[in-house]
């Protein structure tokens, strides 16, 4: 310590830095505190605003949250014979939406990685226009699916080919982000290797960086599916085929065809969890060769 | 004080520590040495409850370490320091919230999440930080500080758990030998002047010659040397070593006991 050489306090040191650090103590504290009321304030005025907007009030509503969700279940219940049957009948415009979803993401996750290594720092081919890139992403992340979707239907009439377009636009920008930051935590020692026996920037991306992502990549690829899977149902409503389609017609006739609701609601689930289950398979694969 | 009795931890067919037994009486310095794979750290890990051991005992004060469990468990682990020879901070933390980290065990869990310790305990902090030399490091982060300064925040965060043992797992190891003598005669002065038993793992003979009062040879899971530093013989060392008459002690920074040259041109060295 410098300090202890000035005078006759050879435990001044101490006492600055002793002071000091609880001086930082108390200013984090302040900050911290600072920050919880300003978050319960902004709850409370948030939910004030919400609650005046409403057409019933919040908490009156509450108990009837189950009351739809319940009606629903026990009629399936009651008529519990047939949903064997109605999985059966649906299973082709399941594998319709899957189909939709399965192309979108593979030609969304396509451009993505692509769109991902020209946007990332100190590994892009063109260090400058990594800003257009990212500002391309996030066009594509910031228009709804369903409003491009729409707009296809319109042009190209009805059927699959709309909702794949709009769901891979949409997932080329969003996978590509999260491409993009796994790229960022990259070792760069790899692609020094590379680059030090004379490797172009291809090589040096599919050799250096490719096998150190792809075990995250493909997790991030296949939660992307999953949310597919469910944007495409959801394109089914407005008129792009598949299980949406009979899920809009199911709902719409209401009581009495809610037998074929919960059989659509578990052909989507089982498919979520083969997609879960597909991914760890996967992911342990990878990570760790092909004896795990 | 401390008793070890039968222990054994088998991995698969092989057996890392293999049926070993030893006591040690008031707060000694013990080195326990041996080539790498002969279960040094393993032994430690299993006395620190971060590997269970497969059979066997560890008394202290009379009482089985090896079968506590829950939080009687934790509270062991809490009245045993261990120091790591990758140091084992949280990088992104500053000095003083990692060394308070060593109390953990006594203080409640909403309390440590929200980083509300008591002034008391920040100031004790900041003493043992005083006391090992590094208390102007206190407001930085882990991770800016060198591997010898972060190693003694180790240390400072193993004496705010004020343990009755200390357990160092080649605490030099990733160390310069600048910083490995600075962190050893720290781990020395603990032993000396609170009176903490200190056992440590060490990969080099002069080290563990320069400060224990007792070394262990661990070969292949087992005790084959236990005895005073002044023991070590050239033979005893190539045994321990598992290597032949041509066994090279320099391979090791062994130097013959009765040869004083590499140590003094050690000191010198440290001198220079």
């Amino acid at each position: 310590m410098a300090d202890t050489a000035f005078g006759p306090h050879p435990d001044r040191g101490v006492r600055q830095v002793e002071t000091a650090y609880l001086d930082l103590v108390r200013r984090r504290r302040m900050y911290g505190g600072i920050l919880l009321i300003v978050f319960v304030a902004m709850m409370a005025a948030g939910f004030d605003l919400a609650q005046s907007r409403n057409a019933g009030r919040v908490i009156d509503g509450l108990p009837m949250v189950l009351s739809f969700p319940s009606e629903v279940i026990s009629e399936a219940w009651d008529k519990r014979g047939n949903i064997p049957a109605l999985l059966a009948e649906h299973l082709p415009s399941l594998i319709e939406t899957v189909n939709i979803a399965a192309v979108s993401t593979l030609l969304g996750g396509l451009a993505a990685m692509v769109l991902a290594l020209l946007s990332t720092r100190g590994l892009a081919r063109w260090p400058r226009l990594t800003p257009v890139f990212r500002r391309l992403m996030d066009a594509t992340r910031a228009i709804p699916e369903i409003v491009i979707a729409l707009m296809l239907i319109y042009i190209l009439g009805g059927g699959p080919v709309p909702a794949v377009a709009a769901i891979a636009l949409h997932t080329a920008g969003a996978l590509g982000k999260l491409f993009s930051e796994v790229a960022e935590n990259a070792d760069l020692k790899p692609v020094e290797g590379l680059t030090s026996v004379g490797a172009g920037w291809g090589q040096k991306m599919w050799l250096g960086i490719i096998p150190q992502v792809a075990p995250n990549w493909l997790s991030y690829g296949l939660m992307r599916f999953e949310i597919n899977v469910r944007a495409s149902a959801i394109l089914g409503f407005v008129g792009s085929g598949g299980i949406g389609y009979d899920l809009k017609i199911a709902m719409q006739w209401g009581q009495g065809r809610y037998d074929q609701v919960v059989a659509i609601f578990l052909l989507l689930f089982a498919t979520i969890v083969a997609i879960d289950r597909l991914s760890d398979h996967a992911r342990a694969r990878l990570v760790k060769g092909r004896n795990a | 004080m401390l008793e070890v009795r039968n222990v054994t931890r088998v991995f698969g067919q092989k057996a890392a520590v293999d049926d070993i037994s030893f006591t040690v009486e008031g707060p000694a310095f013990v080195g326990i040495i041996g080539r790498s794979g002969a279960g040094k750290s393993t032994f430690l890990r299993i006395m620190n409850r971060l590997t269970d051991a497969s059979s066997g005992q560890i008394l202290v004060e009379g009482r089985d370490i090896l079968a506590l469990r829950g939080s009687a468990q934790r509270q062991w682990q809490s009245d045993c320091a261990m120091i790591f020879q990758q140091f084992n901070l949280v990088p992104r933390m500053d000095v003083v919230s990692n060394v308070l980290h060593g109390i953990l065990n006594r203080r409640s869990t909403v309390q440590t999440m929200f980083n509300l310790w008591s002034q008391a305990d920040i100031l004790r902090a900041l003493s043992i930080l005083d006391r090992l030399g590094i208390v102007e490091q206190a407001p930085k982060r882990a991770e800016a500080l060198s591997g010898g300064q972060q190693q003694r925040v180790a240390i400072a965060r193993a004496l705010m758990q004020d343990p009755k043992i200390i357990l160092a797992d080649e605490p030099i190891a990733s160390l310069d030998p600048m910083n490995a003598q600075v962190v050893m005669d720290t781990l020395k002065r603990i032993n000396v002047e609170d009176g903490r038993m200190v056992i440590a793992n060490l990969h080099t003979l002069d080290t563990a010659r320069r400060y224990c009062d007792r070394v262990i040879g661990m070969r292949d899971g087992r005790i084959v040397f236990d005895g005073t530093p002044a023991q070590l013989s050239t033979g005893v060392a190539r045994d321990i070593y598992g290597a032949d008459a041509s066994f090279n002690e320099a391979a090791t920074s062994t130097a013959i006991p009765a040869d004083h040259g590499p140590d003094d041109a050690y000191a010198a060295k440290m001198l220079a």
